[in-house]
């Protein structure tokens, strides 16, 4: 036992120097893009986002990138990590990368704003242009509802994988068809969009049609599959998207859904005494 | 004192044509995806090529003849072959991209546990199955082009 807890201590002191290849472009002091070298005392554990911090803190503080939760649930460190879009804060870089060089590039498809940051204001905009929440032809049940909307846990399921995403634009980074075609909806939200379609207590799925069928919509997606690859939280953007098509074609075929009824509190029931209610809204609507 | 500007100026880096051309570090489906597309304007290409020179008839007997006698040699015997190379595999991998992509053989949305398995990975045997009979339909078309003429 005692070995087995001496191992565990020497590994994680020991170090090995591994080169980092950082992209630089820094536009109010070298306008012209290019890469830094530095090599950089990796313990085993190290994510590449310890690494870039190492590099910020000890060897060069004009390096920038973006990070925020340090454990994959912001997805702010989405970069290009030897040729993949990953989330820097779960990328290994001993035991997962395997390589004596890492180099680290901006997403692709995206336009840089410096070193390592990318802007994602497509992402951003083509989220929203999928109205990523619950639509109700009754805007009333939409706002502000009076009770619950009926759901199963088999109807949960079919949406629930989707409602994962962190919107770190790494899909995008990795979508080939994303590379060729600016005005291409992208997997992230073809699959958001998705996802609230066929949620039962959606009824929006005609109004994201507008967006969703026609030729830079679901059909321009040609399953290369890179952008599940590239997932860090396994959303599988491209299911998403082949099921997407699916229902698509089967509305237009005449299959029809009607959206969850609310739930209409029982009449003959009395409330039991000694529970306590809720606290009054610290909101108002 | 130096300023500095607030302006956003931004570097772009759109990969363009060359991102799909090039398939890096991604697995098996992100390949097929290219030679499905490069396939696909072959037999576009050939498909143009063959109207044109089929359409010479109209033009009468001598400019059928020499049309079809520029394109009687070796070279374009091999790329004949090549032709239906390309369209054995874009036959094979379009079945498996309409079973997929209708979503008849993906299977049902998973909550993703770790370590995740996309759907692309659940059928990759199928994948594989439909790869193995494009080479083996390439494989008897190339017995019949080289060694039966």
């Amino acid at each position: 036992m005692s070995g087995t807890t001496d191992s565990y201590k020497t590994n994680f002191t020991e170090t090995k120097d591994i080169v980092f290849k950082i992209f630089r472009y820094e536009p109010d002091v070298n306008p012209k893009p290019h890469f830094d070298t530095f090599t950089v005392p990796v313990v085993k554990g190290w994510t590449v986002l310890d690494a870039v911090m190492y590099i910020k803190e000890n060897l060069d503080s004009t390096v920038s990138y973006r990070a925020s939760c340090r454990m994959g649930i912001c997805g702010s460190c989405a970069m290009e990590i030897n040729g993949k879009p990953r989330l820097a804060c779960q990328t290994q870089v001993i035991s997962e990368l395997r390589s004596k060089e890492v180099v680290i590039k901006p997403l692709a498809n995206y336009p840089v704003l410096r070193d390592v940051v990318p802007d994602l204001t497509p992402l951003i905009e083509k989220h929203a242009d999928v109205r990523p929440y619950i639509l109700r032809k009754d805007k009333k049940v939409e706002v502000n509802p009076k009770g619950e909307l009926y759901q199963t846990p088999d109807q949960l399921e079919e949406y629930l994988q989707f409602s994962y995403c962190i919107k770190c634009g790494a899909c995008l980074a990795a979508c080939p068809v994303t590379g060729a075609d600016v005005k291409f909806i992208g997997p992230q939200a073809l699959t958001q969009s998705y996802r609230y379609s066929v949620d039962t207590r959606d009824d929006g799925f005609k109004l994201r049609l507008e967006v969703m069928d026609h030729s830079h919509g679901v059909w321009h997606c040609h399953f290369a599959g890179a952008c599940s690859e590239a997932c860090p939280k396994g959303v599988d953007p491209a299911f998403a998207i082949q099921l997407f098509k699916r229902e698509i074609t089967a509305r237009k075929f005449g299959k029809e859904v009607e959206p969850a009824r609310l739930a209409r509190q029982p009449a003959d029931v009395k409330r039991r005494e000694n529970i306590p209610y809720a606290p009054e809204k610290t909101v108002k609507q | 004192m130096k300023t500095v500007s607030l302006e956003k100026r931004t570097l772009p880096h759109r990969l363009g044509i060359g991102g799909w051309a090039y398939g890096g570090r991604y697995g098996l489906e992100r390949y097929l995806f290219i030679l499905h597309r490069i396939a696909g304007l072959s037999i576009l290409l050939y498909f143009i090529l063959h109207i044109f020179i089929t359409g010479q008839k109209i033009n009468g007997k001598q400019a059928w003849d020499a049309v079809m006698g520029s394109v009687g040699g070796t070279w374009f015997y091999i790329g004949e072959y090549l032709l239906f190379v390309a369209v054995a595999f874009h036959a094979m991998n379009g079945i498996r991209l309409i079973l997929s992509e209708f979503g008849w053989i993906l299977g049902k949305p998973k909550r993703p546990i770790y370590p995740y398995q996309s759907a692309n990975m659940r059928i990759r045997v199928f994948t594989w199955i439909m790869m193995i009979l494009a080479v083996i339909i390439m494989a008897v078309g190339g017995f019949d082009f080289f060694l039966m003429h």
